[in-house]
């Protein structure tokens, strides 16, 4: 989704943008303004309740506080609740509210706020609402099981068990952003909890509060005076600029000094400049071949393997996608707790092509592949075509738009496609839960995720997957995944091929944003300019 | 009598090419292969939520259905809900048209300022090497893709030279400091009195105005010089140059007020392509009209935007074409 607007302006100049002498940076934004270039297209809504796409929720991270965040790696720390305690059978987490928390109004955060925010997913129902619905709570029961046992004690009580961190990273989500009651409520119509206002209006206690949106144009955020921290910039103005090369020219001549969707050429063009500098981080975004197990070639497990074995890692990410995407071969990008980092596989044409002669394939086989058109998922598409026309395997390439490739696959009507899979919330159950678990193949399944999309039935790995999600201690959870990524390696019919790195490329004296695995977890609290 | 009636029929024909309009846009829009529930909840979304919204938005009834209730609701100027932005689809176009407006009418004055001169000496000197310079710079407006010239321009003139700001419509400074009350930057500030942000619009105004400019510019120049070679041909013009009247009152006066008539159906055109056709230039230069509004809503599969835009564009399109149609009939004694 990223990359597609590029079709629209910059593929047929980027070799001249590239080349192009552009000189050293030279004007500046204003003082106390920190102007970004995004691809701010994606957004929908900004209510927590609803906000589902990579914009809205990094926006939503700087406008809400939640009972945990993220700690660096991938541990946790209090940030709404001071302190929490989960009872022995892991069922109740009793939260401890910090007493100096304000919303943006200047009203103080309180358990009664905390309740009605988890109240208000679960009632209204939107795509989020899956990740705490997921532990059980529904429309009857969320009232009386998540309440405010006081006005800074908020009990949490879970219908069914769940792994302690599985539910504290949930919790890390925008889905556990807390939303001031008063004001979502004043602004309620027709019992719909304030979301027709949230939708393009922030009540939360972030450092920043939403200012004015308009859609593919701007997004003004201001600092919020009752934010309990410090906040290094008045004003942040995030500009939607489709094209990563003009994003490239913007930040050159000093209009935006931060630009967060420059692609390899635009990354290389800069390269060694003192003028500029980047901070990336790994998200957990995968790039993986899935192979559909309707089409009988591909139910071979040699066939797997045989694909696998022909790709070259290496050389896509070094040629095609230097700096923003990084080999990476298991369900569980590098960084997701639980992740197996090996990377077993390289390119070995004469052990794929032994494999597929141990299928039965030695003369090769015909195949289609779908693919995201825009760049890079193109260029990747054409490299994966000619390493498996090496082994004998011959692919012809369907390029689509992505929503085109998914709601193909999601009919299941595809044979092999290239694709990107983001986690839901930073925990190894979002990605173990859609790669491994299909309990029910059929069309009335109720996890239509990847697994099924794919007719990929393991019974190990669904039962392993669901024990995982389960299970109260935390070391034998880490190894249960790490028995479930090597078992993926031998049988799974999917290629994993590389990671997502975020990369934002910032003018001289600019620091400060805090890039997380997942949009939200990115900060702006610190960014400041000299 | 018969130009009324030429007239009532011109009439009577858009409401059938709107409906035409509709019917293959709503069409289109419903047989991509882009389940459009999956692009509003999201890949990730789980089934039951798909089920829900698919129920809400009527997609579980036929084809024909769909269409009926929604040709009812255009009736009563219900163009629903666009799922991008959760705004009427009116109130999106009431507030993203008026900045293509604002864009397109000053490509057009570029186009008519720089063409019609052009075309009108290059008719006058036919054949010299300023005809054939002009007839390069026409076919580059027509022929070099838009996109590639918006970037061209921006390299030239925002990067190397440093003499033009870079995209959008406004510097950051007056993001949100202008009161909108037309829509249109520039005239909202100017009554606003904000001189300076007048200033700064213009100066954003000026590359894309150029870029699509120039785009026009190329097709009015030809037609303007074809007119022209015509009347420069016709014994009116040799009975006047035999009068032994100035030269410049041939070519301006005789010549070209005859031809004048029948550029204000070229013009007509030209804007209602500027108004259709500034996608392009809207992208490369982030400039916030119902164009990028059109071309994100179509990405993200937002089909009632799309429909919504696509019926305004098609209605405008109508519209002028309609309103050259009368002009020229009002104003052209042959066709009386």
């Amino acid at each position: 989704m990223i990359e597609r607007r590029s079709l629209l302006a910059g593929t047929a100049v980027l070799p001249l943008l590239a080349t192009f002498d552009v000189g050293d940076a030279k004007a500046a934004t204003p003082k106390g303004i920190v102007v970004m270039a995004k691809q701010i297209d994606d957004i929908v809504s900004f209510d927590p309740g609803e906000a589902y796409e990579f914009s809205d929720n990094e926006v939503d991270n700087n406008c809400y506080r939640k009972l945990v965040r993220p700690a660096g790696g991938d541990s946790l720390a209090g940030d709404l609740a001071e302190k929490w305690d989960v009872s022995p059978d892991g069922l109740t987490f009793t939260f401890h509210l910090r007493k100096d928390a304000h919303f943006a109004s200047g009203k103080p955060v309180t358990a009664a706020d905390a309740a009605f925010s988890f109240e208000r997913t679960v009632m209204m129902d939107k795509t989020p609402a899956f990740i705490v619905t997921q532990f059980g709570f529904n429309k009857d029961n969320v009232t009386k099981l998540i309440r405010a046992k006081d006005e800074h004690t908020l009990i949490f009580q879970l219908p069914e068990v769940a792994a302690t961190s599985f539910v504290l990273y949930c919790l890390s989500a925008n889905v556990g952003c807390i939303v001031e009651k008063a004001a979502a409520m004043a602004n309620a119509k027709d019992g719909d909890y304030g979301n027709g206002w949230l939708k393009t209006h922030s009540a939360g206690a972030g450092a920043y509060q939403l200012t004015s949106w308009s859609a593919s144009d701007h997004v003004i955020l201001d600092a919020n005076p009752h934010f309990g921290g410090p906040v290094r910039e008045k004003r942040i103005v995030i500009r939607h600029v489709a094209d990563p090369a003009t994003q490239l020219l913007l930040l050159q001549r000093g209009d935006v000094d931060i630009a967060r969707d420059l692609g390899s050429d635009q990354l290389k063009a800069i390269a060694g400049s003192k003028d500029f500098h980047s901070v990336a981080a790994g998200q957990a975004d995968s790039m993986y071949i899935a192979m559909n197990q309707a089409v009988p070639v591909l139910q071979k497990p040699e066939v797997h393997q045989a694909i696998r074995w022909a790709i070259d890692y290496e050389a896509i990410a070094k040629n095609i996608t230097p700096g923003t995407w990084s080999v990476d071969q298991s369900f569980l990008p590098a960084g997701l707790p639980g992740a197996l980092t090996a990377t077993p596989f390289h390119r070995d044409v004469a052990k794929a092509k032994a494999l597929l002669a141990a299928a039965g394939l030695a003369n090769g086989f015909s195949i289609t592949m779908d693919y995201i058109s825009a760049s890079p998922y193109g260029e990747i598409a054409q490299a994966v075509q000619q390493n498996l026309a090496d082994v004998g395997i011959k692919v012809q390439l369907l390029p689509g738009e992505q929503k085109q490739v998914i709601t193909k696959t999601r009919a299941r009507t595809h044979q092999l496609a290239m694709l990107v899979w983001g986690s839901d919330y930073f925990d190894p159950n979002s990605n173990a839960q859609a790669f491994c678990a299909n309990p029910d193949d059929s069309d009335k399944s109720t996890l239509k995720i990847i697994a099924w999309r794919n007719h990929f039935v393991n019974a190990t790995l669904t039962k392993q997957a669901l024990e995982a999600a389960k299970e109260l201690d935390a070391k034998k959870r880490i190894a249960l995944y790490h028995t479930m990524q090597q078992e993926f390696w031998k049988d799974a019919p999917f290629a994993f091929v590389l990671q997502k790195n975020a990369v934002a490329t910032m003018r001289k004296g600019v620091t400060g944003i805090v890039m997380g695995p997942l949009p939200d977890y990115t900060r702006y609290a610190a960014i400041t300019k000299a | 009598m018969r130009r009324l009636r030429a007239l009532a029929a011109s009439v009577a024909s858009v409401p059938v090419t709107l409906f035409g309009l509709v019917l293959i846009t709503f069409v289109i829009g419903r047989v991509v292969p882009i389940d459009p529930v999956v692009a509003i909840v999201g890949d990730h979304a789980p089934p039951q939520v798909i089920a829900r919204v698919r129920l809400e938005l009527g997609l579980d009834r036929p084809l024909p259905v769909q269409f009926v209730i929604y040709v009812n609701r255009l009736l009563h100027g219900d163009l629903g809900r666009s799922v991008m932005t959760s705004h009427r689809v009116t109130t999106d176009i009431a507030h993203y048209f008026p900045a293509t407006i604002e864009l397109a009418t000053a490509a057009i004055l570029i186009a008519l300022a720089v063409g019609i001169p052009l075309g009108v000496f290059a008719a006058a000197k036919g054949g010299s090497r300023f005809d054939h310079f002009v007839r390069v710079i026409s076919v580059g407006g027509q022929s070099v893709p838009v996109f590639v010239l918006g970037m061209i321009f921006l390299l030239v003139f925002y990067v190397k030279l440093g003499i033009a700001p870079g995209t959008g419509q406004q510097d950051v400074l007056f993001e949100g400091m202008v009161p909108r009350v037309t829509g249109m930057h520039i005239i909202d500030a100017a009554l606003s009195g904000q001189w300076d942000a007048v200033q700064d619009g213009l100066a954003h105004l000026a590359l894309p105005a150029l870029v699509l400019g120039y785009f026009s510019l190329g097709y009015i120049t030809r037609m303007t010089r074809a007119y022209m070679l015509d009347a420069l041909h016709s014994e009116h013009i040799i009975t006047a140059r035999s009068k032994g009247l100035s030269a410049a009152r041939v070519l301006w006066v005789h010549a070209f007020g005859n031809v004048a008539v029948g550029l204000v159906t070229v013009i007509a055109l030209a804007y209602a392509n500027l108004l259709s056709g500034a996608v392009l230039t809207e992208t490369v230069f982030s400039w916030p009209g119902l164009g990028m509004y059109l071309t994100v809503s179509l990405l993200n599969a937002d089909m009632n935007a799309v429909l919504g835009a696509t019926l305004v564009v098609g209605v405008v399109y109508v519209g002028l074409n309609l309103l050259a149609d009368v002009a020229y009939r009002l104003l052209d004694p042959r066709v009386r």
